[in-house]
């Protein structure tokens, strides 16, 4: 019933799909990223018009489906004359700009919130330290709490970056030929859904092993600049007293 | 046509929200079905067990549910009119229920092994000095502390299954997000009702988020000391 040869000559179409849903990814990473710290900075700033915005934005996009936040950007727009004739229409009528704006806004929302988490659980006494030893606010944010909050949100950034990884499938629903929409083609030129669909599924895969492990190595890597030895590693979520413990890591990144 | 009026689309679309939640419903079913046999198979002493459901989890969080959508409705009739001799498409709700149900159950896998290991291991003892068996050790001991352990990410995951349903609508459940595209093709305002979509999605989603807060509450009251 499975047949390996369709299976294995439909490996070719699927990985020349790669790089798109490649480029969707970094795209979508980095939108998020690029949205997701200021947010996170103003979602914590004193300001309480700017952290209601915040949670607001977080609240919205976290109550909804991605694929709601797609079609209403793709399509939504163009219900408008006036969009339609404005500057940003070849931005909003393009489904690859479409599908990361509408992805990067909501990756941006998850980001924002786990960074809000992660500068929050930096613990008290070593920002008092570095008040007490007359560190500007931009210095203690940048070189005190930015190491540590990241250490922090480490795992769990890794983990909206594998859904990330997924959320680019959703793109082939607005004509994007990356992996999912070129395995959806295929299928329905041959017939052979197991086939095809396992392929891709091993390819997403591969692609999900390399992302979680640079992240293991990141982490890793994090730990040791920060001054928290590789116990991170093991459990992937830190337990929150064994990171607030370290209060001898503020000496160790300072220097 | 007033651009702001749903025109009679209001009732549809609530009939989408109800499928949206039956389907997620028949979803968390299955899935925490799953999630407690393989959390079981996770913490067996069988090796084998072990690969089976480490392999599942692994799989099934590292492919974008789409997929597994697609592979389960496609395949399924594929199946089906294999058997059967002509062409037959299977049911868009029972295709979701299962493949989501997959889903759902690889993270009630995590969620439900981490917490049965996060119960002290004295209880455990305990309860063996006290002579109980596996079974009720296990029933009267383990699975109540460990279920008080799950309730906050448990809850939080059926939120984002609930969300997740949108993407039957891709292979045709006449849920929500499929009926108000209905509404989008026959009125041509698509920044409206997909808007009133992503309300009534954000509602049902904050009902959950709040009902589950609830639950927590009280499985935390009737456990404290």
């Amino acid at each position: 019933m499975f047949d390996f040869s369709l299976f294995l000559s439909s490996l070719p179409r699927l990985f020349a799909a790669v790089p798109a849903t490649l480029e969707l990814f970094a795209a979508i990473v980095i939108a998020g990223l690029l949205v997701g710290v200021p947010t996170a900075l103003a979602g914590l700033s004193s300001s309480r018009l700017m952290s209601n915005a915040v949670k607001f934005y977080i609240g919205a996009f976290r109550g909804t489906p991605a694929l709601v936040q797609l079609f209403f950007l793709y399509y939504g727009f163009g219900q408008f004359a006036f969009i339609r004739h404005s500057i940003v229409w070849p931005l909003l009528r393009d489904p690859f700009t479409c599908a990361v704006i509408a992805l990067g806004l909501n990756s941006g929302a998850y980001t924002a919130r786990i960074l809000m988490g992660g500068l929050t659980a930096v613990p008290k006494g070593i920002v008092e330290a570095a008040e007490a030893l007359g560190l500007g606010r931009l210095t203690i944010l940048t070189r005190i709490k930015a190491p540590i909050a990241v250490r922090i949100a480490l795992p769990a950034y890794a983990n909206e970056t594998i859904l990330n990884l997924k959320a680019t499938s959703l793109a082939s629903t607005v004509t994007i030929m990356e992996l999912t929409g070129t395995s959806k083609l295929l299928v329905s030129e041959t017939y052979a859904p197991y086939e095809i669909f396992v392929a891709a599924g091993l390819v997403y895969l591969a692609m999900t092993f390399i992302v979680s492990h640079t992240f293991r190595f990141l982490e890793v890597t994090v730990a040791r600049h920060t001054g928290k030895d590789s116990g991170v590693t093991k459990t992937r979520k830190p337990k929150q007293h064994a990171v607030l413990k370290s209060e001898d890591s503020g000496g160790a990144h300072a220097s | 046509m007033s651009s702001f009026t749903l025109n009679g689309y209001g009732e549809l679309i609530l009939l989408g929200a109800l499928t949206t939640l039956l389907v997620a419903l028949a979803a968390a079913a299955f899935g925490t079905v799953i999630g407690v046999l393989m959390a079981a198979a996770k913490l067996s002493q069988s090796r084998i067990l072990r690969q089976i459901a480490g392999a599942y989890t692994t799989t099934i969080r590292g492919v974008p549910d789409l997929l597994v959508i697609f592979l389960v409705y496609y395949g399924g009739s594929a199946t089906l009119s294999h058997v059967m001799g002509r062409p037959i498409e299977i049911n868009a709700f029972g295709a979701g229920a299962l493949s989501l149900g997959f889903v759902f159950g690889a993270y009630a896998t995590e969620i439900f092994r981490g917490a049965i290991l996060e119960v002290p291991r004295g209880q455990v003892e305990a309860a063996a000095a006290l002579g109980l068996s596996g079974t009720d050790s296990f029933a009267h001991v383990i699975a109540p502390q460990a279920w008080r352990l799950a309730v906050p990410a448990f809850g939080n995951q059926l939120t984002v299954l609930l969300k997740e349903t949108a993407l039957v609508s891709l292979v045709g459940l006449e849920d929500l997000m499929r009926r108000t595209g209905f509404a989008v093709e026959a009125t041509n305002r698509p920044f409206f009702f997909y808007l009133v979509a992503g309300v009534v999605y954000f509602v049902l989603s904050y009902a959950m988020t709040n009902a589950f807060g609830s639950v927590r509450r009280k499985t935390s009251a009737a456990l404290a000391r």
